[in-house]
């Protein structure tokens, strides 16, 4: 085994994988609530289509996209391999555990936290992603030129009530998976330091708060502005 | 006082094991913890009945041989060894559980004994440093800032309890392994050997079959010697820095 593999299959590798995956991630999170948030423009979509439009034909933005789908298949590949690992450490449970003593329920909790959110992204990729890529889309003009008219779909998810229910508990499950994973990602790196980490915690806290309740702004806006 | 104790038996390493409960009455709240066990070991032994097997060794809190998972904590309510714990810590009437560690690296040999060696192995692997043969050298020769030799010393209190394991969800023995690197790898003693260390006995902690890190603070939260987790970072920079750069292909 070379010393590349040997690494990237010890503890420390894998863990190193899951919180470079993570931290991409989180920067995807950031950018992907940019370009959203342009759906509560008050222009009927108009901004939102040209920006999709602008995505889709961006080489960069279709190879990070192919960068993006790898690193979440990696962040849950490795979360099973380690996870699995983790379990076989202790074949014998403790009768009595106060673990809520000592840690915080997200911190033990980001396996079934990433379940929940890995089940959200399958229904949300297949609602738009998959829709707008290969499905039939209503089709808009905009000076003459005609364009996909994405916000007409995301508009016809959000007036159902059960959709927008979905979105915003799997925001609440991504809000807690994200207050843990964004100050540990750091931690993992090695990036532990008496002057930084107090500040990496608050913003990990900050982003783990603002990021889901921005994005699940969207769909109860749009269901509000559905009525 | 009078406590109901609820034991964890096992004959050996191959017997399935299971809870047993015990009464036990006049117990003073000034015993230690071992002490109380002491007193219900004189009486089974007095009834001709096989005593409690656990491991303790210098009762001062500076040996790391004691351990038990007490009611769901390792070595009990407070932040020290179990031999440091009193029996003022609980209650008359309470009913404690008593269950050795768990983890695939720590088998259980007998009752509340588990065999630890595993972190023999990953001090053996790269926990020591190359010293000259010859005379004792002069006190103070080689400079050390006061600051990093206090964050060697305090890496350097873990005493190896296995605490941390067992309190960690995945049995990971990240915070012993890298309080021994960090030690070491903060002394110009331990420049030598400063990156095989790190690669061989992460390596060798891996081999043992511990668990991997979650970064849940756990094992820091139930440190009895306060071993912080930003030996776990520093165990990761040291860890990556030498797999990227030393000689060993």
């Amino acid at each position: 085994m070379s010393w590349v593999s040997k690494t990237l299959s010890s503890t420390l590798g894998r863990k190193l994988l899951m919180a470079l995956t993570g931290l991409f991630l989180i920067l995807f999170l950031v950018v992907h609530l940019i370009g959203n948030l342009q759906l509560l423009l008050p222009d009927n979509g108009e901004s939102f289509n040209l920006y999709a439009d602008s995505m889709a034909h961006n080489p960069l933005i279709r190879v990070v996209s192919i960068g993006n789908f790898a690193f979440i298949l990696l962040h849950v590949i490795y979360s099973i391999i380690l996870s699995k690992h983790n379990k076989n450490s202790r074949p014998v449970d403790y009768a009595v555990s106060k673990a809520s003593t000592s840690s915080t329920w997200s911190s033990r909790n980001m396996g079934i936290l990433g379940t929940v959110i890995l089940i959200f992204l399958l229904v949300h990729l297949k609602g738009f992603y998959y829709e707008i890529k290969f499905g039939e889309m209503p089709m808009v003009d905009y000076e003459g030129v005609t364009y996909k008219n994405v916000f007409a779909i995301v508009a016809a998810a959000y007036s159902n009530v059960l959709y927008v229910v979905f979105y915003v508990i799997a925001m609440g499950f991504l809000g807690f998976h994200l207050s843990h994973g964004f100050s540990s990602a750091f931690q993992t790196l090695g990036l532990n330091h008496v002057k930084y980490s107090p500040l990496i915690q608050k913003v990990g806290f900050g982003f783990a708060i603002v990021v889901p309740a921005l994005f699940a702004l969207i769909p109860i806006m749009m269901y509000i502005q559905s009525l | 006082m009078n406590l109901t104790l609820k034991i964890w038996r096992q004959k050996n390493n191959s017997d399935k094991g299971g809870f047993k409960d015990y009464k036990l009455g006049g117990i003073s709240k000034d015993m230690s913890f071992l002490e109380m066990l002491d007193v219900l070991n004189e009486e089974l032994s007095a009834k001709g009945e096989d005593p409690v097997h656990f491991d303790h060794d210098c009762r001062e809190g500076i040996c790391g041989m004691c351990s038990l998972y007490i009611n769901g904590k390792p070595h009990g309510p407070q932040q020290t060894t179990t031999c440091q714990l009193h029996m003022r810590s609980f209650s008359d009437g309470e009913t404690i559980t008593i269950e050795p560690w768990r983890a695939k690296a720590f088998p259980v040999l007998k009752d509340l004994v588990t065999d630890r060696s595993a972190f023999d192995r990953i001090i053996q692997a790269g926990g020591y440093v190359s010293v000259n043969t010859g005379g004792v050298p002069d006190a103070n020769e080689i400079p050390i800032p006061k600051t990093i030799a206090d964050m060697a010393m305090d890496a350097a209190q873990c005493i190896g309890c296995g605490a941390c394991v067992a309190a960690c969800k995945n049995a990971s023995a990240m915070l012993f392994t890298s309080a021994k690197v960090s030690q070491l790898a903060l002394l110009p003693q331990g420049q030598v050997e400063r990156k095989t260390r790190a690669e061989k006995m992460v390596a060798q902690m891996d081999a043992e079959g511990f668990g991997a890190c979650t970064n849940t603070g756990a094992c820091e939260a139930e440190c009895p010697k306060g071993i912080s987790i930003t030996n776990i970072a520093r165990m990761n920079r040291e860890y990556f820095s030498a797999v990227v750069s030393s000689q060993n292909v």
